[in-house]
């Protein structure tokens, strides 16, 4: 047996967590999301460097937390830094999630404070994976226009499943500003404006909170690179402030913080 | 019916010369996506493949459908309806047997009462020549939901190939006939001893589904639909596949006085699907909502149509095959028919 599925077993038998988020083998060679409750359960669990899914959204879903108080997530980096960004956000509790990671060299390591985790990142590459940093760089080299008509293009497939929003730990709005209808902000209408406005929206709502697991990318039955659009808005929010997402949980949230006495009216 | 050889070569000809009065929209392949588009040529066409990314039901069930616009003013509203004289005749090429099939279902779905106009036109308007199965992946099961990869229910043609790369053609209905007369040399008869069984794949059997709908009636109190959908997100991606879901949301979009109300896709599987103007949702948690999608592929359409084999789902697998979170449907009904769940 794996380390991890002894360490998982160890987990529940003594009681510290009632349910390992984790992965399993799925259909035709695909790797799922896994949830073990019973010993039985966590000799299924796989972890290695297939694992690429974010499982932090499970942290939110109420039908997980609401039966199990305690719970243990396996996590790579990028869960890692939602973990922390969600922590910064106060939207999961550290005494009751252990996090378990594992490192290139493939050790197995046990968090039991989001400092733990912060202390393990900042020894941790966070740079963006090749094909991320290409299509970065290539749509950094477009003049306005260009870019205008790459993601004018790109938009018009979308069909507005709504998977990105669904697969980001961080859209965990109660309720999300596509669904208003009285006014309505943006138009249920699948076409190049509506498509565009959706996903504009989206990106800006997360500008300084995402910390770019691309995990919305990754769902898209479409194959839109929308990952790229909060991605390149971090690049905006380092280059005027300076800091990173999902590394401290005690980062500040550049936009969508304010102060009571600021000079614009609408703050009043 | 009548069964007709097309040779490779007639076949370029043939869609060439549909293409002279008609819009043909066809499967086509880019990037590893494999989707419909309007073609102009018959190269485009995508010669191997297993199935199009999204299903045909977006030409006759758009995503989007306007319904009547109108105009509010202080004390009256001016509406006028759509004309659905604009609907076009289409022909339709590169469907699999799954999916034929699954416009049949959709017709007597829409057809239940009362009859919708808008999608019966549609479905006037448009001829299907489907290619039977000689590939699949793990998702297709539509032999265990009654199809079978030659099946001709729901084709106008359906086109069997050959090793030779020649078509078997069987022209099934008079929409069918009308296509293949403009060019009646082209369809040679069938001289030799030309089997189509012989071309098509093996689809294998991954539950027996006769007692399908028992079984899953039982479960309804359980807590097995809570188990399944542990790891479903929520999102819309398994009925925007779907060749056979058809709820939808409808919702008016205003600019000024100006306005028109659209009918658009939606999917059981999202909170807001019902949720009260009061805040309540009947269907609370993801489980409930997996359990509605389940039950009414397998449970409450078969009875409200009276119809037999579950016109619910045709087992062309997109669900599972496009689900980010692998959300196997094949295998949670497989689970279903194989284990007896206590009640």
């Amino acid at each position: 047996m794996n380390q991890i599925n002894e360490m998982a077993i160890k987990l529940l038998a003594e009681k510290k967590v009632q349910i390992v988020i984790g992965y399993t083998n799925g259909s035709s060679g695909k790797i799922r999301p896994f949830f073990a409750n019973t010993e039985k359960e966590c000799e299924k669990l796989i972890f290695d460097e297939r694992c690429i899914q974010n499982l932090a959204i499970y942290l939110l879903k109420k039908e997980i937390s609401l039966l199990n108080e305690k719970q243990a997530i396996l996590a790579n980096v990028y869960t890692l830094r939602s973990i922390i960004r969600l922590a910064a956000e106060k939207q999961i509790k550290e005494n009751s999630l252990i996090v378990i990671t594992f490192s290139d060299e493939r050790h197995l390591f046990e968090f039991c404070t989001f400092k733990s985790i912060e202390d393990y990142l900042s020894n941790q590459n966070l740079q963006l994976s090749q094909s991320d940093a290409v299509l970065l760089y290539k749509l950094n080299h477009m003049n306005s226009q260009e870019r205008w008509v790459f993601w004018q293009n790109k938009m018009e497939n979308c069909i507005r499943c709504y998977a990105c929003r669904q697969a980001c730990p961080l859209c965990y709005c109660m309720q999300c500003v596509v669904e208003l209808n009285q006014p309505q902000w943006i138009p249920v209408s699948i076409n190049k404006i509506g498509n565009m406005e959706w996903h504009i929206m989206r990106a800006m709502h997360l500008a300084g909170r995402c910390t770019g697991c691309g995990q919305c990318g990754k769902v898209c039955p479409k194959n839109i690179p929308i990952h790229i659009l909060p991605i390149r808005l971090a690049e905006e929010i380092k280059n005027l402030y300076g800091s990173i997402t999902g590394v401290s949980k005690n980062e500040f949230c550049e936009m969508a913080t304010y102060k009571s006495d600021d000079k614009e009216y609408f703050f009043k | 019916m009548e069964t007709k050889l097309l040779r490779r070569a007639s076949y370029f000809k043939w869609i060439e010369q549909l293409l002279n009065f008609q819009k043909i929209y066809g499967v086509v392949s880019e990037d590893g996506k494999v989707f419909y588009r309007n073609i102009t040529s018959p190269k485009e066409l995508v010669e191997s493949f297993i199935i199009s990314d999204m299903s045909a039901k977006s030409y006759i069930f758009p995503p989007v459908e306007k319904l009547f616009t109108f105009i509010k003013y202080k004390d009256k509203i001016n509406i006028e309806n759509v004309n659905l004289d604009i609907i076009s005749n289409k022909i339709i090429i590169g469907l699999r047997p799954c999916d034929a099939i699954a416009i049949k279902n959709l017709v007597s779905i829409f057809k239940c009462a009362p009859e919708e106009s808008f999608f019966m036109k549609r479905v006037d308007k448009i001829i299907i020549i489907t290619y039977a199965c000689n590939k699949i992946d793990d998702y297709c099961f539509c032999t265990s939901i009654g199809g079978s990869p030659g099946n001709v229910r729901g084709s106008d043609i359906l086109l069997t190939k050959t090793n030779s790369g020649d078509y078997i053609t069987e022209i099934i209905t008079n929409k069918g006939k009308s296509i293949t007369s403009i060019a009646p040399k082209l369809f040679e008869e069938i001289t030799t001893d030309l089997q189509k069984e012989k071309y098509l794949i093996n689809v294998p059997i991954r539950f027996e589904n006769a007692y399908l709908e028992d079984k899953i009636n039982n479960l309804f109190n359980t807590s097995i639909f809570d188990k399944y959908a542990m790891r479903c997100i929520g999102c819309n991606i398994c009925a925007f596949v779907c060749p056979v879901c058809t709820c939808f949301d409808i919702q008016d979009e205003m600019k000024g006085i100006k306005g028109h109300r659209i009918r658009c896709w939606d999917s059981c599987g999202s909170k807001l699907f019902t949720l009260h103007t009061s805040g309540y949702n009947p269907r609370s948690t993801q489980g409930m909502r997996w359990r509605q999608r389940l039950m009414h592929k397998f449970s409450y359409i078969p009875k409200q149509i009276h119809m037999k084999g579950y016109v619910g789902c045709v087992g062309c697998g997109r669900c599972s095959r496009h689900c980010p979170v692998d959300m196997s449907m094949s295998e949670q009904l497989a689970d279903i028919v194989n284990k007896n769940y206590p009640n």
